[in-house]
């Protein structure tokens, strides 16, 4: 299981959803997805995001930078 | 769970047509299925920013001289000001990193976004298809309901 890597920083609403996609679609089941994002949004979007499209949320922090680990259902 | 969602961008204004975009590329991120109907004033955001020659009455030319061409030239629905507001907010907007209209209208249509120019409002403003974006659709009212029977969000922009 790889684990890939999303700098989503400095990126505005949708920037970091989008990029999330992207990396979620051309990733392998199982695989981790971090994305690092600024935008405030992010924190809130991203729960959103996993419970639509079925992706595991695997642990979100909060702060300057926010990082969601995300697992490829 | 897929869903689709449909959107009429009517308006021509800028911070109107950001938002109509950046709801359709969150959707389509989303993994939802996205149609854009463009329609009256909506129809200015698709045109093409050089001039194409195409043969117009005098009213369609007219019509096509005092609208916009395409996204860079869209004023703001409030503090326009002749054009100044639409200038401070794209300048605010590249300070800020927010994508510019023309970069979110890529970004989305990389997603797949489908956009579908209303041609009976294309008729009534003299706007012919050369002067619009290439690969897009052209239909009618028909086409949009049936995209909106099968869609669970839609919206009037």
């Amino acid at each position: 299981m790889a684990e890939i890597k999303i700098d989503a920083k400095c990126l505005q609403c949708p920037g970091p959803i989008v990029q999330l996609f992207n990396a979620v679609k051309s990733a392998q089941s199982g695989d981790v997805i971090v994305v690092e994002a600024t935008d405030r949004g992010f924190y809130k979007d991203v729960q959103a995001w996993c419970k639509k499209t079925g992706n595991e949320l695997l642990s979100l922090e909060d702060g300057d930078v926010i990082v969601a680990r995300v697992k490829k259902a | 769970m897929a869903n689709k969602k449909t959107i009429i961008v009517f308006s021509g204004d800028l911070d109107k047509a950001m938002a109509a975009f950046i709801i359709a590329t969150g959707a389509a991120a989303m993994g939802d299925e996205v149609t854009m109907f463009f329609t009256f004033w909506g129809l200015n955001i698709l045109r093409k920013a050089k001039k194409v020659q195409v043969k117009k009455d005098f009213l369609e030319r007219m019509f096509g001289f005092m609208m916009p061409r395409g996204p860079e030239k869209l004023g703001l629905s409030k503090m326009n000001f002749g054009g100044l507001g639409a200038k401070m907010m794209r300048y605010i907007m590249k300070r800020k990193n927010v994508n510019t209209l023309t970069e979110l209208m890529e970004n989305a249509r990389a997603l797949g976004v489908r956009i579908i120019a209303c041609t009976m409002s294309m008729d009534v403003m003299g706007i012919k298809k050369e002067e619009l974006i290439d690969g897009i659709d052209y239909a009618g009212v028909a086409t949009y309901l049936g995209e909106a029977d099968e869609a669970n969000v839609n919206l009037f922009i």
